[in-house]
Order: C-alpha cells, then sequence, then structure tokens
C-alpha cells in the first residue's frame, strides 16, 4: 500500500479536518451568540407574561399566596428543616410591607395542598412592591361593597379612575410646579449676578426690585398649586382599596398607591397577551420607581441615545478631518507613523482611562472654567463644573475617535487613485478634490467608522461613571424650557441602570428580570442604531459605487 | 478603416495639408523650424527623476498647433513620464523632479509663477483607464466649469451639450444625463471622460493609451474622435499600439530607457527612421 493512497493522510493533506475545524469554530460562535440572546430573552420577557396565582396551604395551618418563580433539588445541607435530596419552590409572596420579603422559599414535602382560585388578586403598588390577596371596595363613607356584586368592569373603572389622578397629581407636582422652580431658579440667580461686583447702580436697582416683585408672584401661584396638590391627594385618599392577605390581614391601598389591579387566574389567553404587551410597553414608556427596582426605563432609554447621538456629532467631524489631513496633506513619514501608531493604541486604552481624563480635563478643567466665566451666579453650584450629558458625550468621542480615524483613513486610501487624477486633470485643486470627490466616495468607509463607534459608545459605562451619568436623573436633557437641550445635566444610561439594579439596588430578587430586560434593550437599541447607520451606508454605497462597468 | 468619414481615409492627412517637409533633415532640424512657425509646446533639454532615479534623458521636442503628435516606445520607456510632465501631473507623485524646460505657447510651465491649476485648465488629459466620477453623467461633464466658476444653469447646460457632443456621444446619452455614468459601457466612459476634458475648454489634450481596455469597435470611435479634435484642439497621445500611432498622428517620438531616441513626421518614422533601434521596435524584433 503507497503513503499517497492512505486514505488517512488524503484526509488530512485534502484539507477536510481543517475545514472541519474552521467550521466549528464558526459554530461554536453562533451557539454562544445564540444561547446568550435566548438566556437574555427567556430571563427577561418572562417577567411581564402574568403568572398564575397559587394558595397553598401548608402543614403548620398557615396559607400562603404568590407565584412560583423557581425550584431546585436542596443541596447538601446538615439542617434538619432543609432535607437533601427533596424539591423545594421559590415564591413571590409580594406584600414586602407586611411579610419583610417579597420571596420565600417552601419545601415541597410541606405543602398539603394548592389551588388557584380566581379571585385571588395582584395588585400593583406605587410602593413595597405587588400585593396578593383577595380584594373588595370601600365607598367613600366607608361602607365594604363586596367584590361578589362586582365585575372586573369595577376593577377597571377603579384602576382608570387611580391613574387619572395620579396623572392628575403628576402634572400638578412636574408641569406646574416645576416651571414655577424653574423661574423661580432662574430669577434668583439673575439676582445674584445682579449682585456680584458688590453693588448696585440705579438701574440695576429698578431691575432687582421687578425681581424681587417677580419671585413674590411666584411664590404665590406655588402656594396656589400646593393647595391644588393637597386636594388631589386627599380626593385620592378617599377612597380605599380593602386587599385580604393569605395570613387573614388586610391591607388599606388608598387610590393614589393603586398602579394597576389584575386577576391573572380569571384571565384568558387573549387577555394575558393583551396584559403582556401593555406591560412591555410601559417598561420601555415610563419611568423607573421604588429605586429603579420597579417601573420602565426611559430616561435610561432616552438618555443612551441622546448621549450617542452627542458623541456622533462631536467625533465625526474631527475623525473625518484628521484622517484627511493624515492620508492626504501629511507628509508621510516618521512622524506620521508614529501619529498613527499612537492613535491605534489610543484604541487599546483602558475606557475607565479616559472617564478619569474626562473628569480631570473636561468636568474640572474645562467645566470649572466655563462656570467661571459664563455662570457665576450659582457659583458655588457647579454648572458644568459637574458631570453632565456633554463632558459625557465628549469623553466617549475621544474613545472613539481612533475608530473613526481608522475607518475613514481607510476608506480614503480605498478611493481610486483614477478619481484623484482624474479631478486634478482637470484643473481641480487638491481641496476641490478632496471635497467632491473623495470624502464623497470615502463616504461608505467613513459611515463605517462611525457604526464602529457608536456600537462601542453605547457599550461604555465606565467613563460614563465618572463624567456624567447617575442611578435617577430628575429630569431629562431635553424638556420644553430654553434652550430645550441641556447640555448640563446629568443623564441615566441603560449600560449604568444594568448595573445598578443588578448590584446597588435594595431589593435584587425582585431585579433580577429587570437586569436581563435591561440588557436585552441595551442590545436591541445599539442593534437599532446601527441598523440605521448600515441603512444609510448602503444607500450612499449605491450611489458612490466605486466599481466601473 | 471603412467606418471613418470620408476625408479621412488617407492614413496621414498633415503631410499632404501642409508643405512637405524635407525627409533628409534631422528631426531636431525639423523642430527648430516648426518651433518658429507654429509650435505649441515646446520641450527643451528636460531631465525627469522620480526621486534619485532618472526617467528621462535631455528630451527635445516640439508639438505642433492642430496636430496629432503620438509616443511610442516599450514599456517604462518614459512616454507617459513625458505626457505627465506637459500639465505637471507628476507633481503629484512624492519625489518627482523635472529639470530643463517645457514652454506652453512660449512660457515656462516649470516657472515659480505658474498656477498648476491654470495650466490643467489648458492642457486637458484623458487616461488609460476610464474614470468618470461616481455622479450622474451630466455632473461629470459640469464638474470642470463648475469648478472653474460656471454657476449660470444655462451655459453649463449648453456646454455639456457641446462637450458630448464634440466627444461623440450626445446622441447616446442626451435622454439619461441624470443616470450614473458608471451606468455606460467602457467605451462610452472613456468618450465621456474626453467629454468632462473638453468641457473646460483646454487648448491640448493630453491622452494617457486610451484605448489600451477598449475593444477595437470602441478604439475605432476614439479614433475617430481624435481626428476631429485635432481640427480644434493640440493632441499628443500614448500609446503602445503602432498602428494606432501611424493612423491617427502627425508626428511622432521613439522613446527608449528614458531617451527620445527619434522624433519627426509618423510617415518617416514608420517608413524611413533613422534609427536602428527605432526600425528594430516598428518592425517587431523587440518591444
Amino acid at each position: 500500500m503507497g503513503n499517497g493512497s492512505h486514505p488517512m493522510k488524503n484526509f488530512w493533506r485534502g484539507g477536510e479536518l481543517f475545514v472541519w475545524m474552521t467550521a466549528s469554530g464558526v459554530a461554536i460562535s453562533l451557539l454562544m451568540v445564540g444561547s446568550m440572546l435566548s438566556l437574555i430573552m427567556v430571563n427577561g420577557l418572562g417577567q411581564f407574561w402574568p403568572a398564575t396565582l397559587h394558595e397553598i396551604r401548608l402543614k403548620t395551618q398557615e396559607i400562603v399566596i404568590g407565584e412560583v418563580v423557581g425550584q431546585e433539588v436542596i443541596p447538601n445541607s446538615s439542617t434538619p428543616d432543609k432535607p437533601k435530596g427533596l424539591a423545594r419552590y421559590r415564591y413571590r409572596v409580594g406584600n414586602r410591607d407586611v411579610f419583610s420579603s417579597e420571596y420565600r422559599w417552601i419545601n415541597g414535602e410541606d405543602i398539603v395542598s394548592t389551588s388557584s382560585p380566581n379571585d385571588l388578586t395582584f395588585v400593583e403598588r406605587r410602593q413595597w412592591g405587588p400585593a396578593f390577596g383577595r380584594l373588595s371596595i370601600v365607598a367613600v363613607d366607608g361602607t365594604t361593597e363586596n367584590m361578589d356584586s362586582h365585575t372586573s368592569a369595577a376593577i377597571e373603572a377603579l384602576v382608570a379612575e387611580s391613574t387619572n389622578l395620579r396623572q392628575r397629581i403628576e402634572h400638578v407636582e412636574r408641569d406646574e410646579i416645576g416651571a414655577i422652580n424653574y423661574r423661580m431658579e432662574k430669577a434668583r440667580l439673575e439676582r445674584q449676578a445682579l449682585m456680584l461686583d458688590g453693588q448696585l447702580s440705579p438701574r440695576e436697582v429698578q431691575e432687582d426690585r421687578r425681581l424681587v416683585d417677580y419671585i413674590a408672584t411666584l411664590e404665590q401661584e406655588y402656594q396656589a398649586q400646593t393647595v391644588t396638590l393637597e386636594q388631589l391627594h386627599k380626593e385620592a385618599g378617599k377612597k380605599t382599596l380593602l386587599l385580604t392577605l393569605s395570613n387573614g390581614k388586610t391591607a388599606r391601598l388608598t387610590l393614589e398607591q393603586i398602579i394597576a389591579v389584575s386577576m391573572p387566574n380569571d384571565m384568558s389567553w387573549i387577555h394575558k397577551l393583551n396584559a403582556y404587551l401593555h406591560n412591555l410597553w410601559l417598561f420601555v414608556s415610563s419611568e423607573p420607581r421604588e429605586a429603579n427596582t420597579e417601573g420602565g426605563i426611559f430616561p435610561a432609554i432616552f438618555g443612551t441615545v441622546l448621549m450617542v447621538f452627542l458623541m456622533t456629532i462631536a467625533v465625526m467631524p474631527f475623525g473625518v478631518m484628521a484622517a484627511v489631513y493624515l492620508r492626504e496633506y501629511a507628509k508621510q513619514g516618521v512622524l506620521v507613523r508614529l501619529v498613527r501608531i499612537a492613535v491605534n493604541n489610543l484604541a487599546g486604552v483602558p475606557s475607565i482611562v479616559f472617564g478619569v481624563f474626562g473628569l480631570a480635563f473636561f468636568v474640572y478643567a474645562l467645566g470649572g472654567t466655563i462656570d467661571q466665566w459664563l455662570f457665576p451666579e450659582s457659583l458655588p453650584n457647579p454648572t458644568f463644573g459637574t458631570g453632565g450629558i456633554l463632558w459625557a458625550s465628549l469623553t466617549l468621542a475621544l474613545l472613539t475617535v481612533p475608530v473613526v480615524i481608522v475607518a475613514t483613513e481607510e476608506g480614503l486610501s480605498a478611493v481610486p487613485r483614477d478619481f484623484r487624477e482624474g479631478s486634478v486633470g482637470l484643473g481641480a485643486t487638491k481641496f476641490e478634490t478632496i471635497w467632491h470627490v473623495i470624502l464623497p466616495c470615502a463616504l461608505p468607509g467613513i459611515l463605517t467608522g462611525l457604526i464602529l463607534a457608536m456600537a462601542r459608545a453605547a457599550g461604555e459605562v465606565a467613563p460614563l461613571m465618572l463624567t456624567g451619568v447617575v442611578k435617577l436623573a430628575p429630569s431629562l436633557p431635553l424638556d420644553s424650557y430654553v434652550p430645550f437641550l441641556h447640555l448640563d445635566r446629568k443623564f441615566m444610561h441603560l449600560g449604568f441602570h444594568i448595573y445598578d439594579v443588578g448590584f446597588q439596588s435594595p431589593n435584587v430578587e425582585a431585579a433580577k428580570p429587570m437586569v436581563y430586560m435591561t440588557t436585552l434593550i441595551l442590545i436591541l437599541v445599539v442593534v437599532l442604531l446601527n441598523w440605521a447607520a448600515v441603512m444609510l451606508r448602503n444607500r450612499l454605497r449605491k450611489r458612490f459605487a466605486m466599481s466601473a462597468v | 478603416m471603412e467606418a471613418r468619414p470620408a476625408g479621412l481615409s488617407t492614413t496621414l492627412p498633415m503631410v499632404t495639408a501642409r508643405p512637405p517637409i524635407p525627409q533628409s533633415r534631422l528631426a531636431r532640424d525639423q523642430q527648430t523650424q516648426a518651433s518658429t512657425v507654429d509650435a505649441k509646446i515646446l520641450v527643451r533639454n528636460l531631465d525627469f527623476f522620480y526621486g534619485e532615479r532618472q526617467a528621462l534623458f535631455h528630451v527635445v521636442l516640439t508639438v505642433r498647433t492642430h496636430t496629432v503628435t503620438s509616443f511610442i516606445g516599450p514599456s517604462g520607456c518614459g512616454k507617459s513620464t513625458l505626457l505627465r510632465c506637459l500639465n505637471r501631473m507628476n507633481d503629484l507623485v512624492e519625489g518627482a523632479r523635472a529639470v530643463g524646460r517645457v514652454e506652453l505657447d512660449g512660457v515656462d510651465i516649470y516657472d515659480l509663477g505658474i498656477d498648476v491649476t491654470d495650466l490643467r485648465k489648458r492642457v486637458g488629459m484623458v487616461f488609460q483607464k476610464s474614470n468618470p466620477f461616481p455622479k450622474s453623467i451630466y455632473d461629470n461633464v459640469a464638474y470642470g466649469p463648475r469648478l472653474h466658476g460656471t454657476k449660470d444653469k444655462h451655459t453649463l447646460d449648453e456646454l455639456v451639450h457641446q462637450s458630448l457632443q464634440g466627444a461623440g456621444l450626445w446622441d447616446e446619452v442626451k435622454d439619461r444625463l441624470a443616470q450614473s455614468a458608471l451606468s455606460l459601457s467602457g467605451g462610452q466612459q472613456q468618450r465621456l471622460c474626453i467629454a468632462r476634458a473638453l468641457a473646460v475648454q483646454p487648448e491640448v489634450i493630453l491622452m494617457d493609451e486610451p484605448c489600451s481596455a477598449l475593444d477595437p469597435i470602441a478604439t475605432g470611435k476614439i479614433e475617430e474622435l481624435i481626428f476631429k479634435l485635432k481640427d480644434t484642439y493640440t493632441v499628443v497621445i500614448v500609446t503602445h499600439n503602432m498602428q494606432q500611432a501611424a493612423r491617427v498622428s502627425n508626428q511622432c517620438g521613439f522613446f527608449l530607457m528614458g531617451e527620445l531616441v527619434e522624433f519627426g513626421d509618423t510617415k518617416t518614422i514608420f517608413t524611413t527612421p533613422r534609427d536602428k533601434r527605432t526600425e528594430d521596435y516598428i518592425t517587431g524584433r523587440f518591444g
């Protein structure tokens, strides 16, 4: 048998093994990405589905109402209350204010009976997480109306009333009183500015008097709004919901406290789907409650997207101009090569280093100077001299500028020499050639840089923690007060929100699904931003297709 | 050949159109005489360097107004380098350096005070590989005039029309001026590049192997065009194709290793070359 015809040898020489190896590399990568995404989705998306409520009777005659959130086989343990090898279940029992913990482990052998009656009710509250129990409505004068005589329509009406009241209260608190506060603060600062030089000219005295009057008017308006607010609170307190808990006690919930009431065991499949979509919508569109463990993540989504946009506006002109100079104008030599190496290495610097730089340079040095020059009246309170969305965006712009430079340079060098010569041969100057021919042709490459920069910036957290991200921002950086875009404001960010909810919250267990959900939203935001940029690039590519014939 | 319009059927029309130059005289004498008559470009003792490497050695020649001058020679002989010296395209090459004089209408284009963009406006260029910009047909032709300050829509329209007509492309593209230039065929693209060069209304058109990437039919069309262009412009063409040089040019220069071996009437070069090397090349003994 000749060596050349040996089947194993052929297998090796023909590269079959190599093909298998390379293919399995791809397969493993795909598997990992796929399982990561599905893990996140399963853990995150499940929480919005209205789960079945169980009523269980224990050996101790205790009754527990809750939803099953997990089960396991009891691991090695020596204590008699945790016998090894048996199943135990994790129940979400709610009523954190009564039971002190929202979750509870129950050994399988302790359970005598389990049922899921239709009248078990899930109440989402503004405080203390959800409450589980049986429901009865109390009217204004204190007469109890039993739920038996009421349909779900009554509950809906109640929730609608509560929502309406809450919206009115929020409107007064945020919009009316918020506006008054904003104007008052502005007037106060104007007064302060008048007094900056220590003395008042006659005109300034007049101006000061006007401001004092203005502030007094605002004060009156404020008082009026406070009265309205009190009335609303009183109205909300009139109707009370009585909820009979599993331990037989009764919890009083004022209308103000109720966010949603549902009886999941009584819901049809369609109803549940409806509720699911509604919950999902609320999650992405509303603000967080209870130290971020409940409610939505809208401010974080908004902050992330706005920060990426601001970063893009900052990084694109700088990166592109630097690349144009390096590629088109600079004399290619040792110096340019060194600059290029430095730029490439900049992309590898740990992001926290950029954070420290942003804090030292942008926040303290630049922001502090701006405060002294432009906002001396509000000192020692910093305006720009503290973290804010502008500084965070600029720090990330610095972080991503190497990516843009490298991609733009590649785009520029991919423009055929023929185009340059064609343009120059027609009497165009170098600038005209770059502006009219080379940059348009390099646009797809430039946009590739933009896509990479956005993906990097949207996922970066560490530098933001030093330059402007907060756990809870009182207001969005974009609102209806002039100048509308408030670059000095602190903001919320999805990446930081994940960390905060998952590891800094008082109720870690309840927040766990929110961690996954926020992660999923972050991925979606990045994908959407990239998709938009890719679409733009494809359109431009079609327009500036470089392959002739 | 049959495709050519009447009046262009003779291979070398210039020889009959101008007073016959005695073939016995040296090429250099011819140039001296020509320069006093109707010289457009004079090249005087031009040396050209790419960094340390010398690419042209003491080139001396004269390009006459309203003629076609062709440069032939094997690859790397310096013919394209010389062409690119005529509108200073070589300035784009780092480390390139010219020593000597190149005069356009009696003015040295390598003088310090020369505006290079103005020079390139007067001396247009068509490249070996057609290089229309990834813009519309209209925008390609209007590119040059717009650069040089023509903004009026009507004037631009007229200029685009004339240039496309001049390049023999108007009838083929008049209904799709807004389409991408890249939708044209290779030959059409090259004629578009010629139209683009015409649109800046140059005096001289340099062509660097304009047909080397084209099929015979497209080549024929471009050659016809070169014949016509000669009436309005002065054309200098670099070609690998000796038949092409014989067909289209009035004067011809043969280059070898950076040296202008022989320069003179195309007919003379192809029938009774003075230099052994020219004869060897033309008869196909090397190259």
